[in-house]
């Protein structure tokens, strides 16, 4: 986006200007940076009124946890969320970038958005790029036709099930709706199997930890359970705290002093939401 | 054409965290009880910490393969240093046999990264820390394993020994007592539990005095 | 070896009681040649707002330039200054647009948003945002300062305490790292003064 002497804001999609440079530096025996991951378990089922997803919340760079609490259940419309495992800016990018469609989409139709389209939004771009934009996503929403529940693929392959698991620990997860799924649950019994399914992904799959978010989307409602379960509290704190033996060496210190913050009185009336 | 060689590795990495801090009159030796391979867990109640004699403890994290391998090793020398002497092998001598054996595999090394602690002649605790192919140090306190890179600096702060190159040398036992030193330990290891994913489980801890050998466990986080 | 290891560098951000602390190491080496001992990784964006570039120092300041940029196009269309949150999104765009071409920088930002309520998060070098209540690391220290600030962390801490509390994680993680160090900054932020430290620390 460079426009002669100075670059202006991007109009939106990706740039490229640093892929020689890097391509460069690569061949001169520097190693490409890891990006941050979700290694994750991320489950969604139907029950009778609707889905209910779930996710855990532990971010990993290698093998440090990077977010012990973040959130991988990501707004797509009132109606639609969805989950997302991958590389950590894919997923937040494309399930952002695809909220915002959707909601330019309902402005020109004046209609809820179908889960159905986005599904389409989604797969078309990962296909797009394929597979180099790393997002593994399970969608749910309910809709004029009633509850979805879909998966999408890195690739921009996607499925339509009753239940279903992806990230690191969706083999752990999977077992549990294996033995537990049936069809016509309700609300607190597929909260209850969605939970177990996290849990199972938490504590047997490294890449997963910490809490569990729950997300349960019904006709003209939604309850996002943010930490419904913390099933993983630290176990030590000493009681004394620590003291430092050797205090700080200081070189220099420069204080500058703040002005009061200017308050603002809001004219206007804010931007109608819908 | 190049001929496709079989892709097999004969190392695997386990995970785990040893820590062993050393004071005037005990030694305080820990690890973790997880192992691991990849993202599975294999056990939450996997013992990493072996005495190897009276008065030494090794602790040692890797590829657990090898490690039960040199642990075998050591306590067949150990036996046979029994039958030749009539008595219990020292901490120092300990130390010097690992470094040896390890050294002796230098070009297929054991993929085991120990710390050694215990005791020595005068009752004073020591820990002696060591990398794969046997170079060793002995030190005031010492961690290795995975949350090793977690936890050292925070042993730093804390229990600052003074540098090997001071003349006259100056004593490295940590100025805690028991109950800190076991204290600092605990708090040590859930932080690198917070953070380190092959860390967790549970905590075991040693602790040679002159009491004898004294062993505790505390949770920690099991995801 | 890894891009972000090539020029090394340590920074920590930590929320106090209506305050934070934002630090770095002070070294700019070529792999393990030190070539300048008083390099600036924290970039003040407005009064109340601070943002920590670790990585390879020509993206950082690249980076830098583009941010300020930004935000000043920002002030003269809005008259005010961006909120820490708004901030960080521009940062997390700003990064993202080059996916596949990436800034090799990891920011940490720090500021007080509205009502003076603290704010600090990170991000990898494509712009995922991660959040934190407590404190947030990045560089070829960050295995090390996470360890030395989950054990030293305090919820609550007073500005003293804190400029405290950071400085010894900041020193004692820098110590064990052979590509950061000598000294530090720690700007300590509170709802009525920034104070600048310069931290004395190893010289090797």
């Amino acid at each position: 986006m460079t426009n002669g002497a100075f670059e202006v804001p991007a109009k939106g999609g990706f740039s490229f200007d640093n892929c020689k440079r890097n391509e460069m530096l690569l061949n001169k025996g520097l190693k490409a940076p890891g990006f941050l991951k979700t290694g994750t378990t991320i489950v969604g089922l139907v029950y009778q009124d609707g889905v209910i997803l779930g996710a855990d919340t532990r971010a990993t760079e290698g093998p440090i946890v990077a977010d012990k609490n973040c959130e991988k259940i990501h707004y797509m419309a009132p109606n639609i969320y969805c989950c997302g495992a991958g590389t950590a800016a894919d997923t937040e990018a494309v399930t952002d970038m695809v909220s915002s469609q959707l909601k330019l989409h309902r402005y020109h139709t004046g209609r809820e958005s179908r889960v159905i389209t986005a599904l389409t939004l989604l797969k078309s771009h990962l296909f797009r790029y394929q597979g180099h934009v790393s997002a593994a996503l399970v969608l749910g929403g309910v809709d004029v036709s009633g509850p979805h529940l879909h998966t999408i693929y890195p690739h921009g392959s996607t499925d339509t099930l009753p239940f279903a698991t992806m990230g690191s620990g969706s083999l752990a997860a999977m077992s549990v709706f294996e033995s537990k799924y049936r069809e016509g649950l309700t609300r607190d019994e597929g909260v209850k199997i969605v939970c177990e399914a996290i849990a199972s992904g938490i504590f047997n799959d490294l890449g997963s930890g910490s809490n569990v978010d729950v997300c349960v989307i019904t006709k003209g409602n939604v309850e996002y359970l943010r930490n419904h379960v913390q099933p993983n509290p630290r176990t030590y704190t000493s009681a004394k705290g620590y003291t430092f033996s050797k205090p700080t060496e200081v070189l220099s210190t420069k204080v500058t002093a703040l002005a009061q913050r200017a308050v603002v009185t809001e004219r206007g009336d804010a931007m109608e939401e819908e | 054409m190049t001929k496709e060689h079989a892709n097999w590795s004969p190392y695997d990495f386990n995970g785990g965290t040893c820590v062993a801090v050393a004071g005037a009159d005990y030694c305080v030796i820990a690890a973790d009880t997880r192992m691991s391979t990849g993202y599975n867990i294999l056990t939450r109640d996997y013992s990493k910490i072996c005495k190897l004699a009276e008065k030494s403890v090794l602790a040692s994290s890797g590829f657990q393969a090898d490690v039960r391998a040199l642990q075998k090793h050591l306590d067949a020398r150990h036996l046979i240093y029994q039958h030749q002497h009539n008595k219990q092998m020292s901490c120092p001598a300990m130390a010097q046999l690992l470094s040896n054996t390890l050294y002796y595999k230098r070009f297929f090394p054991y993929y085991a990264f120990n710390v050694l602690g215990g005791l020595d002649n005068e009752g004073k605790g020591c820990v002696f820390t060591y990398d794969a192919v046997g170079s060793y140090e002995k030190v005031g306190y010492s961690s290795q394993g995975s949350g090793a890179k977690l936890i050292m600096p925070f042993l730093d702060n804390q229990l600052k020994s003074p540098s090997p190159l001071l003349i006259p040398a100056q004593d490295a036992v940590t100025p805690l007592s028991e109950s800190e030193a076991i204290d600092l330990v605990r708090t040590a290891f859930a932080s690198a539990t917070e953070r380190d994913i092959y860390t967790g489980d549970k905590l075991e801890i040693l602790v040679l005095n002159k009491e004898g050998l004294r062993r505790e466990y505390m949770e920690l986080r099991l995801d | 070896m890894s891009i972000f290891e090539y020029n090394g560098s340590a920074t920590v951000a930590m929320v106090g009681k209506n305050c934070i602390a934002i630090g770095s190491d002070r070294r700019l080496g070529v792999q393990l040649q030190t070539i300048a001992t008083d390099f600036q990784r924290i970039f003040q964006i407005h009064d109340r707002l601070f943002i920590g570039l670790s990585g390879l120092g020509s993206d950082a300041q690249t980076l830098y330039q583009r941010l300020v940029f930004r935000h000043k196009l920002y002030q003269l269309r809005e008259e005010r200054d961006m909120k820490p949150e708004t901030f960080a999104n521009l940062v997390s765009a700003i990064l993202y647009e080059k996916r596949f071409g990436p800034y090799f920088c990891q920011p940490v930002i720090a500021g007080l948003g509205d009502d003076n309520k603290p704010f600090i998060c990170t991000m990898d070098s494509i712009g995922a945002k991660e959040l934190a209540k407590d404190f947030v690391v990045a560089g070829t220290a960050s295995e090390s300062l996470y360890g030395a600030c989950e054990s030293m962390y305090k919820p609550d801490m007073e500005p003293e305490e804190l400029f405290e509390t950071v400085s010894q994680a900041l020193q004692a993680s820098v110590d064990r790292d052979c590509l950061s160090g000598w000294g530090g900054h720690v700007y300590i932020v509170t709802p009525t003064e920034i104070k600048e430290h310069i931290l004395k620390g190893r010289m090797d």
